[in-house]
């Protein structure tokens, strides 16, 4: 992974422009770019999607098989997710072993579902201490313009949650080579999904592009559910070395409930819909 | 085509001629943030390819100061096939990067940017066969419109010899034909000018006459496939379909 450099009159632009509350392409802080969603793009996974998120670009596909429980989780499913930042989708992404930047995605989206209780594991059990269904969540990017995690995010979401269980032969203990009617078991009221804020200076934004990401000081990750009709955080990562202050938090907080009233339902719409 | 009666496989199963191609749809400029890039779909198998570069080859003792190299990429989706891919590279991954690498070697000039890369990436998303020349197909389109410069255009087929039939754009379960003779499976790509072989491979059994006659037919699919290359390449609305 290499840095992308952004010129120093184009990032005092970036800041200037936010200063007086505006962003170089036009949006408010807490806009997203236009969202674009095709479900179905590969027809040999249990499910997959191409989401589009502005010109960031991500392929998500979910396929299952069949493993040996974990230890403490005799009678539990198990679920694996992995992201590939490709040199496809960026210059800054080279070939070879995932470098930290794929590793973290991967690890705050599969927390984001596992820990939420999206997939309900219980029901993935097939044998108790000895067969249960392993979940495989394959993260692609295509095209990097910024803000890959809640773009990645967002399409693990649809994936998962329209995944179809393949149908297992009990006799000869065996996955079949068909998809079942069954849906992957889910607790559909238990899901969230992220929305990742950036502080460039004192400014906070949401859905950042390319150029706004590698100025960016500092960034919040916030993953947001439903909870009795409220907004409920269920995970969060701040990353990069920047710090954010108690104001810049409670900036957060703030519009993190306005922002979640508006996308959660169009979220779930994606998911569902 | 004549029909084969003495072969067993006398109908294809998708209801395609012995001769005919899958459905075709290209797309340029898939991936914005890269110099180049197309999208290329026959039936159910989707290729994707990116060019980047040309750019400084690093580390500097593998630059050629006469020419540009090409490298290429090629790699399946997790989730492109039934049985899932471990993701990164494999054995097989590398093999057919290398032979593509080859094919679109021999139709580039890298000459004009010494001490350069151009990457090719192609991925696919879908598989139903012929991944390898949905690939070539791709990249020839990405290098194009990367404006990489091109000595000729490459377009690439797999034939298939299905017991005793020869098929062109041959799609998953007639590469799992198991009666008879089986199933040979003839990946190629053929130059657009000169009507060169840029890659060939085979596997399978088949005798020489019948490998010429795989060839001829391979040819002439080809000749479809640049046309809607070409015609993308200059289409202002970057999408064609053939149906």
């Amino acid at each position: 992974m290499s840095e992308l450099i952004i010129p120093k009159l184009q990032r005092e632009r970036i800041i200037e422009y936010l200063e007086k509350g505006k962003r170089i392409d036009g949006r408010e802080k807490s806009d997203y770019r236009n969202i674009e969603v095709e479900k179905n793009v590969s027809k040999n996974a249990e499910s997959s999607v191409r989401v589009k998120i502005g010109k960031t670009e991500v392929l998500a596909g979910v396929k299952l098989g069949i493993t040996e429980p974990y230890p403490d989780s005799l009678d539990e499913g198990t679920f694996m997710t992995t992201a590939e930042l490709h040199p496809m989708a960026s210059d800054q992404y080279d070939i070879g072993r995932p470098g930290i930047e794929s590793i973290e995605l991967a690890r705050i989206i599969d927390r984001g579902i596992r820990e939420s209780g999206f997939i309900d594991f219980k029901k993935l059990c097939i044998e108790k201490g000895k067969k249960v269904w392993q979940v495989f969540l394959d993260i692609f990017a295509i095209n990097d313009d910024g803000n890959l995690l809640d773009v990645a995010g967002l399409a693990a979401l649809i994936a998962v949650g329209n995944a179809k269980m393949p149908v297992y032969n009990k006799e000869e203990e065996k996955i079949e080579h068909k998809l079942s009617d069954n849906s992957l078991p889910l607790n559909k009221e238990a899901m969230s999904f992220n929305m990742t804020f950036h502080k460039i200076n004192n400014s906070i934004i949401l859905d950042v592009n390319k150029e706004e990401e590698a100025i960016s000081n500092c960034r919040l990750s916030i993953a947001v559910g439903e909870f009795e009709k409220k907004l409920r955080i269920t995970a969060m990562q701040k990353g990069k070395e920047g710090i954010l202050t108690s104001e810049n938090i409670e900036n957060i907080l703030n519009i993190v409930g306005d922002k979640w009233k508006e996308m959660f339902p169009k979220v779930k719409k994606y998911v569902f819909g | 085509m004549v029909k084969k009666i003495e072969s067993l496989y006398t109908k294809r199963n998708d209801g395609r001629a012995f001769d005919e191609i899958r459905p075709i749809k290209v797309e340029l400029g898939v991936i914005p943030s890269a110099e180049g890039s197309a999208m290329f779909q026959t039936g159910d198998t989707r290729a994707i390819a990116a060019v980047r570069g040309p750019r400084t080859f690093h580390p500097q003792h593998m630059q050629n100061p006469e020419t540009g190299i090409l490298r290429v990429n090629y790699g399946m989706m997790p989730f492109s096939v039934w049985e899932r891919i471990r993701p990164g590279p494999s054995r097989r991954s590398e093999e057919i990067s290398k032979v593509s690498e080859w094919a679109l070697s021999s139709v580039i000039d890298l000459s004009g940017f010494p001490n350069t890369v151009v990457d090719v990436f192609v991925q696919i998303p879908q598989a139903d066969a012929g991944t390898r020349v949905a690939g070539l197909n791709a990249a020839a389109i990405a290098l194009a419109h990367a404006g990489i410069p091109m000595k000729e255009m490459l377009s690439a087929i797999a034939v298939g010899k299905i017991d005793k039939t020869l098929v062109v754009d041959i799609n998953k379960e007639e590469e799992d034909f198991k009666e008879g003779e089986g199933s040979t499976d003839i990946p190629m790509a053929i130059t657009s000018r000169k009507k060169d072989i840029a890659l060939l491979q085979l596997d399978g059994k088949i005798s020489p006459d019948k490998l010429k006659e795989a060839i001829k037919m391979g040819k002439k699919a080809c000749e479809k496939i640049l046309e809607l290359q070409v015609k993308v390449l200059k289409e202002i609305n970057n999408k064609v379909e053939n149906e």
